[in-house]
């Protein structure tokens, strides 16, 4: 759409919900979106200077689903299958920040062996979600084989999370006091596979994607944020990293297990597009580590305590014998949660949690007034954070590296636009 | 249960004197203290919360408040929330701040906040201050109307402008419930029968 006429906008009919906005002369305003073949729904409006990019504004909200509203609706223990709806590839990730702040609330603490068992499913969902943005940005930018590898790896972590809570991805697993349910026999081994196969293909990734000379040419240099730049725009998670922002909050503020596990946080420099994609693998490698000696801890220690006592003990009888082996569980019977869980009211307070979720830091404010139903809840999403360096960032560039800078920060619409 | 059918006599109310007292005012923690002493004449109030440090100031000290926090390292903003008191008449809004290039405070979350009228809510933009709450401070001004003053580009972010216009966070924008099940009604049905 071009808007060469510069009209005055007292010219215009004003219609209700229509926005007018004066455009330069000799510059074209392009519409990328709000359908892409490649993502989900968001829209960005360019303007150009021949293929120079003057002005970006990313104009979000396609896939909106007012969640803030509501949860506001719902029993707190509702919210947890909402949320998800963010990242679906993430959940765990990105419910586990409003669980600890309810946590926080009800003044409990779950047992040790959950946060071990909810360390384990981030740091799966981590891979599974790097994977993710990892495919879509090989198509962006025409590499369709990396595509179809990171999605064909991305399947044996969904698996791994199948094996683990029962769903291949909204898992539903932590729960308020603890998770949901214990590891399965087998998991253990099936895990340690999964990450030799994976650290073995990451080698190939390199080879095939990162050190590939046309890839280099696209990202090398493009979409660079520098350091301060991105601490003024509060640019989140890997692509804060990839900046030399040293910042994870597993390592500022550890949460559940993380104090107790041994890893590293990976930081580059440059700031670039090709350090983001970089950032992403060195990251996938370090979430392999702690899968390791979290398997490794699960196995050590006795199967017992994954849920508060608050809660256990008001567990029906058959999801009791389930879970201590009395009774062979393969399926036949319907398992519920503990009916506490149902009529929960939560003492008034107020009380914020953060977690880093695979794309980023993830924010949420709790505020209770006593009743079944919070009072408000915000959600404050990684993606949400990333989308104003589009803004910032893009103009200067050619037309030709907007997917590869929308690539590179692993958008996720329905994680911004909740 | 005594046979007679009168109910036992049940135990007597406590004296006034062992009814819960007035609970005295939450004291802040020390690190809230170290931290309100750099905006010691700003009078900074405290409110209890758990996972961050509340700091409510009024909203004419806001930009000052902010301008002090920043030049002890807050450099970015995590959120930019509201809540909404009809009864106070009020609408809280919060800002969450956090460092990245400082070593030591990445580890705190502080709230900057302020009450404004419900009625007329203005503040002014922090996006002066901390130019990471630009899209943040667009979406509250959609969901609650919250005007910030001083905003460059203040328009609807998620919604369009005519959902926009109804405020939709705010507490009296009811969401009507639906009922699960389907209802059907069966004469009307009937009625329109032809064979």
């Amino acid at each position: 759409m071009s808007s060469q006429t510069g009209v005055q906008g007292s010219e215009v009919p004003r219609l209700p919900g229509m926005v007018v906005r004066p455009v330069e002369r000799r510059v074209y305003e392009v519409q990328i979106g709000p359908a892409h073949p490649g993502s989900g729904h968001m829209r960005i409006f360019v303007e150009v200077d021949g293929d120079v990019m003057t002005r970006v504004d990313p104009d979000i909200g396609f896939v909106h689903r007012t969640m803030e509203k509501l949860a506001e609706g719902r029993d707190w223990i509702k919210n947890i299958p909402l949320f998800e709806r963010m990242a679906i590839l993430d959940a765990c990730n990105i419910t586990l920040p409003y669980v600890e702040a309810v946590e926080r609330l009800l003044d409990l603490d779950p047992p040790e062996r959950a946060k071990y068992l909810r360390v384990l499913l981030c740091e799966i969902n981590r891979i599974a979600s790097h994977l993710y943005g990892f495919g879509i940005f090989g198509i962006f930018l025409g590499h369709s084989t990396l595509y179809m590898w990171a999605f064909g790896d991305r399947e044996v972590f969904v698996q791994l999370a199948e094996d683990l809570t029962g769903a291949r991805l909204t898992h539903s697993y932590p729960v308020f006091g603890g998770v949901r349910r214990d590891i399965p026999d087998d998991f253990p081994q099936n895990a340690r596979k999964a990450t030799r196969y994976m650290r073995g293909r990451l080698d190939e990734y390199a080879k095939i994607f990162l050190n590939n000379p046309n890839i280099r040419s696209r990202l090398e240099g493009v979409g660079v944020l520098s350091k301060n730049r991105a601490a003024e725009l509060g640019v989140v998670g890997p692509n804060a990293r990839a900046s030399g922002i040293k910042y994870d909050v597993r390592l500022v503020e550890p949460y559940e297990a993380y104090d107790r596990l041994d890893f590293e946080i990976p930081i580059f420099e440059e700031g670039d597009a090709l350090a983001r994609a970089w950032q992403r693998v060195e990251e996938i490698k370090q979430s392999l580590n702690i899968i390791e000696q979290v398997v490794d801890w699960l196995e050590k220690h006795p199967r017992e305590g994954f849920m508060h006592d608050k809660f256990w003990k008001t567990a029906p009888k058959l999801y009791r014998d389930v879970y201590e082996g009395k009774i062979d569980y393969a399926g036949k019977y319907r398992v519920k949660l503990m009916p506490l869980f149902a009529t929960l009211k939560v003492p008034a307070g107020k009380a914020s949690a953060r977690v880093e979720a695979g794309r980023g830091e993830i924010f949420y404010y709790v505020e209770s007034d006593g009743k079944d139903v919070p009072y408000r809840v915000r959600v404050v999403s990684p993606s949400f954070r990333n989308v104003i360096a589009f803004k910032y960032v893009m103009p200067g560039h050619r037309l030709m590296d907007l997917p590869a800078i929308y690539g590179s920060f692993d958008y996720f619409p329905p994680e911004w636009d909740r | 249960m005594s046979s007679s059918g009168v109910p036992a006599p049940r135990p007597q109310q406590p004296p006034a004197s062992q009814a819960p007292k007035p609970q005295a005012p939450p004291q802040p923690p020390e690190v809230w203290k170290a931290f309100a002493e750099k905006l010691k004449d700003l009078n900074p109030v405290y409110e209890p919360a758990k996972g961050y440090l509340d700091f409510v100031v009024r909203p004419d000290q806001l930009v000052e408040a902010a301008k002090r926090l920043k030049e002890m390292g807050f450099d970015h903003v995590i959120s930019v929330g509201a809540v909404d008191y009809p009864a106070k008449k009020q609408i809280k809004v919060m800002y969450h701040v956090t460092s990245y290039l400082n070593e030591e405070l990445p580890k705190y979350v502080i709230a900057l906040s302020t009450y404004v009228n419900r009625d007329d809510p203005r503040v002014p933009s922090l996006t002066s201050v901390w130019p990471s709450a630009e899209f943040q401070e667009r979406e509250e001004y959609e969901m609650f109307g919250i005007i910030f003053e001083g905003h460059s580009d203040l328009r609807p972010l998620l919604l369009t402008p005519v959902v926009a216009a109804l405020r939709p966070l705010r507490k009296d924008f009811v969401v009507p419930e639906e009922s699960d099940d389907i209802e059907v009604d069966s004469e009307a049905f009937n009625a329109t029968k032809w064979w």
